[in-house]
């Protein structure tokens, strides 16, 4: 119904995975737990990121669109466009 | 600190315990928790150790505290918890306590028998007054007359000349099912001689053996005949019944009652005074027991413990043998220091060099644990090798997310987990004896988490209680599609489904920024896009999973300084793994970004592609995704079959070349001494990681047994484990579509069955409020039910199969031991 961009939704969750990812471990205080700490950033950072970004790569370019039945297909088009 | 990463280094120490300090030093030792003994009589049997006769002391303590216990039990009673600190009594308190239990035992012992007596005496006498108060009816009528009898005789005798004999009576009482019975049986023998009549106690009497009470029956028998008389006594000796002699006289009887209910009242004063007696004795064990109890079984651990160390020649001290961390001998010195000088010796403790792989120490807080301890029960690691614990906090939680992704269901888990978390210090909930509610406890860390990512997930895969949101408008137009493509009215009521084609103009504007579009859940095909899409994240989240694998194997190798493994076996790995499976990651990314709607009639199929990489042919149909890649294929399979004969020969070959360069050189110097150096012996499969494989030469030709065959089997079954593994494993990952797609499905049957029919119901607003009420109450049971309890489990178990199988095979051995101090700790204190 709008345009989406794509490099916007790519620079801002690259932005914000980053700054947890990279720049948080810099700022985890010292302490005992610190290493345990570090890796819990870092690799919820990966995790997050990589699952965000499969799935915006996998609709990208959709080789196939959605099959409505006609009733949706005419509620969305007259109640909602 | 990082701790975590590994186990903590563990020192094998030598304490020479001199034997005027030894018990102190061990109590003190059991207090702090640091050591684990090592048994240095493991060839003595348990009679021929020499604190046998302590510890046999201490187990007879034992079997009277038992009784003790089940005495207060037995009362009804139960024991307080000690309180405040019990060290292991010396030896010569065990004596005092000794005699005290001793005494208690005995007092015991005698007030229950004289209960027991006293309780049975009162119940004969009030049988007995029973038996006298019950008055039998007028057939007896006859007895209040005083005088013979034969003046008015009862009964026409059958026979004449009996008349002048007496009426005599039996009266006694018997059990309630045994009077029929009874009954039946005196009047088959004898009937026609006697009168029986039989009459219910009203009061029930409490029976002196089990304390129930039951409703006896008395009993009068008038006869006449002393054969008769005969007969009716060995019959009610038969059935166990009371006999109590029986007065005619009205007013014996009542005087005989009179004095039974007097000497009945004095008993039960003196039973009360009995019982209150015991009660006293009882609050006394209550008191005294709990302190004991620890404190015996204290005593008992430490001379257990002593027992497992060896006399030295001069008898003047024990030496003991202990795995301690180093960073704890400071405080282990400090604490026999301390205990040794109040005896005026001191207690040694000095390091030695140890053969055999240490146990594995790793510390723990109250939110690590639990992942530790799924790591855990899987295989304790071995001695310094790295622990997978620190990244499955966030892997376990991740991959169970992705297939459980639902936002509802991950906030009820996250707020059940929360609320676990806040109430985690009440009393009331740390001492809960119900297992289920424990196992759940214990894991609350990872239900928080894992709930948090279930959240973000749903997000992901757009999913609330199976409903789309739509945070964000569509990227998907059905107008545009509609005006482009003429969709009148009467066209659609012709066609019952209709597609979107993203070739058209305007009906595709762009990718939805986070998460699945939520046009796809009102479509009729979403499993085709839903289907392809996790397939081929579960592909990349597994290869990427697996990778990490196989790099955290670096750091092991690293560590133990076998640098060639990391050339021929890490290398080739990665290679093999990247070089096939990291190129379908590849082909997917790039079919993602490459292949668009215009020319998806002829997109290729990556599968095709990817079986004919293995089989290297090619389909005419399938067109190349990029240029060259006819000849990309081919190199990457031929580049990953070279790697398995340098993964099958590298380091068997290398490391006999090392073997057969060490022996030539000690030959040319045998008598270079070689000590200090720790061995390179066998490289079997046990000690393959073990930190004895340092670099340097045999010391002692004993010790150099290096089997190459064995070495060649080993590396063989590696080799095909991890080639074969790479793809089993892969395909494995698929695992995480799967039950994402099941957890959707049940979700999505749910609220279209129950729910949406619910909320779809016609009528007056106020009877579909009313109608919603067992609606809904059905719609949560079955989420909790099935949504989150079942297929929680079931996400939880698979997360935890990927963990241990497919992840952890790739560089993690679990063949240790954990290092299991010698504490008086009891588990779950």
């Amino acid at each position: 119904m709008t345009a989406h961009s794509f490099a916007l939704p790519v620079i801002i969750f690259t932005t914000f995975w980053g700054l947890i990812g990279i720049a948080g471990p810099w700022f985890v205080p010292k302490g005992p737990n610190r290493g345990v700490t570090i890796t819990m950033l870092v690799a919820t950072a990966v995790c997050c990121y990589l699952f965000w970004l499969i799935a915006i790569l996998a609709q990208l370019n959709p080789l196939f669109g959605p099959q409505l039945k006609n009733e949706t297909i005419w509620y969305v088009h007259f109640l909602w466009e | 600190m990082g701790s975590m990463f590994r186990s903590e280094e563990v020192a094998l120490v030598q304490l020479f315990l001199p034997t005027a300090a030894a018990y102190a030093c061990v109590s003190q030792l059991g207090e702090l928790g640091l050591v684990e003994f090592r048994d240095l009589n493991a060839s003595v049997s348990a009679f021929q150790r020499r604190f046998v006769v302590d510890v046999r002391r201490c187990e007879e303590l034992e079997k009277t505290f038992a009784f003790l216990q089940e005495e207060v039990r037995q009362a009804g009673l139960t024991l307080p918890l000690p309180e405040g600190a019990l060290p292991a009594p010396l030896p010569r308190d065990l004596l005092h306590i000794q005699e005290e239990t001793d005494r208690l035992e005995q007092e015991l012992r005698d007030v229950r028998g004289n209960r027991q007596a006293l309780r049975a005496q009162l119940h004969q006498l009030q049988l007995h007054s029973a038996v006298l108060g019950q008055g039998h009816g007028p057939s007896l009528a006859a007895s209040h007359t005083d005088g013979p009898l034969e003046r008015t005789p009862l009964l026409q005798s059958p026979g004449g000349p009996h008349q002048d004999l007496r009426v005599n009576f039996v009266a006694g009482a018997v059990e309630p099912h045994k009077a029929a019975a009874l009954e039946r049986l005196l009047w088959r023998a004898c009937h026609g001689f006697l009168i029986a009549s039989f009459r219910d106690v009203e009061q029930q009497l409490e029976g002196p053996v089990t304390g129930e009470p039951a409703t006896w029956v008395t009993f009068l028998i008038s006869y006449w005949g002393e054969q008769i008389g005969q007969k009716i006594r060995k019959i009610t000796d038969c059935f166990h019944c009371h006999v109590f002699p029986f007065v005619e006289q009205e007013e014996a009887r009542r005087a005989a009652l009179q004095q039974l209910q007097q000497q009945s009242q004095e008993l039960q004063e003196v039973l009360g005074e009995t019982e209150h007696f015991l009660s006293q004795v009882l609050a006394r064990v209550q008191r005294l027991l709990p302190p004991w109890q620890v404190q015996i079984r204290k005593m008992k651990a430490v001379y257990l413990a002593l027992n497992q160390c060896s006399v030295s020649t001069t008898h003047k001290c024990l030496i003991a043998e202990a795995w301690c961390a180093t960073r704890d001998l400071p405080t282990l010195q400090q604490a026999l220091q301390g205990s040794s000088s109040e005896a005026g010796v001191s207690a040694v403790v000095h390091r030695i060099p140890c053969r055999d792989m240490p146990p594995t120490l790793i510390r723990t807080n109250r939110f690590t644990a639990s992942f530790q301890g799924i790591v855990d029960a899987y295989g304790v690691g071995r001695y310094q090798e790295v622990n997978p614990a620190p990244y499955t906090i966030i892997t376990f939680p991740f991959l169970f997310a992705v297939m459980f992704g639902d936002v509802g269901h991950g906030l009820l888990m996250f707020l059940f987990a929360l609320a676990m978390v806040l109430a985690e210090n009440r009393p009331a909930v740390k001492t809960a004896q119900n297992e289920i509610w424990r196992t759940f406890f214990e894991g609350r860390y990872l239900l928080l988490l894992m709930g948090l990512f279930s959240v973000y997930t749903g997000f992901i895969y757009n999913e609330c209680f199976s409903c789309a949101t739509a945070v964000f408008p569509s990227g998907w137009s059905v107008a545009a599609m509609a005006n482009q493509s003429g969709w009148s009215d009467a066209f659609l009521a012709q066609q019952p489904l209709l597609s979107l084609d993203p070739n058209v103009t305007g009906v595709f504007l762009g990718p939805y920024p986070f998460g699945i579009d939520p046009v796809w859940s009102l479509a009729v095909n979403h499993l085709s896009f839903l289907n392809s899409f996790k397939m081929k994240m579960s592909v990349i989240l597994g290869v990427t999973h697996m990778t990490f694998g196989v790099v955290l194997g670096v750091f092991n190798h690293m560590h133990f300084g076998q640098w060639h493994r990391l050339l021929l076996e890490t290398l080739p790995e990665l290679v093999f793994l990247l070089g096939l499976f990291g190129y379908l990651v590849f082909l997917v990314a790039y079919k993602w970004l490459r292949v668009t709607a215009a020319s998806a009639a002829s997109a290729p199929s990556i599968l095709i592609h990817f079986i004919n990489m293995f089989l290297f042919s090619s389909s005419p149909t399938n067109r190349p995704l990029f240029s060259g890649q006819e000849v990309v294929q081919p190199t990457l399979v031929v580049l990953a079959l070279a790697m398995v004969p340098v993964l099958l020969l590298g380091t068997p070959l290398f490391l006999h070349r090392e073997h057969r360069r060490c022996h030539s050189r000690r030959r040319q110097q045998p008598d270079k001494d070689t000590a200090g150096l720790l061995d390179l012996p066998d490289t079997s499969l046990a000690s393959q990681g073990s930190d004895e494989e340092k670099a340097g030469c045999p010391g002692d030709q004993a010790e150099a047994e290096f089997v190459l065959s064995e070495v060649f089997m080993h590396q063989a079954i590696h080799t095909i484990e991890f080639c074969l593994g790479c793809i089993s494993n892969t395909a494995s990952y698929l695992r995480l579509w799967a039950l994402s797609l099941a957890h959707a499905q049940l979700s999505q049957v749910l609220w279209a069955m129950v729910m949406r029919a619910g909320l779809s119901l016609g009528g007056e607003m106020g009877v579909a409020a009313v109608v919603l009420v067992p609606v809904f109450a059905a719609f949560a049971v079955m989420t909790v039910a099935i949504l989150l309890v079942m297929e929680g489990l079931s996400a939880f178990l698979h997360a935890l199969r990927l963990h241990w199988v497919e992840f952890q095979n790739k560089f993690y051995s679990g063949t240790g031991y954990k290092l299991s101090p010698f504490t008086f700790a009891v588990e779950g204190e």
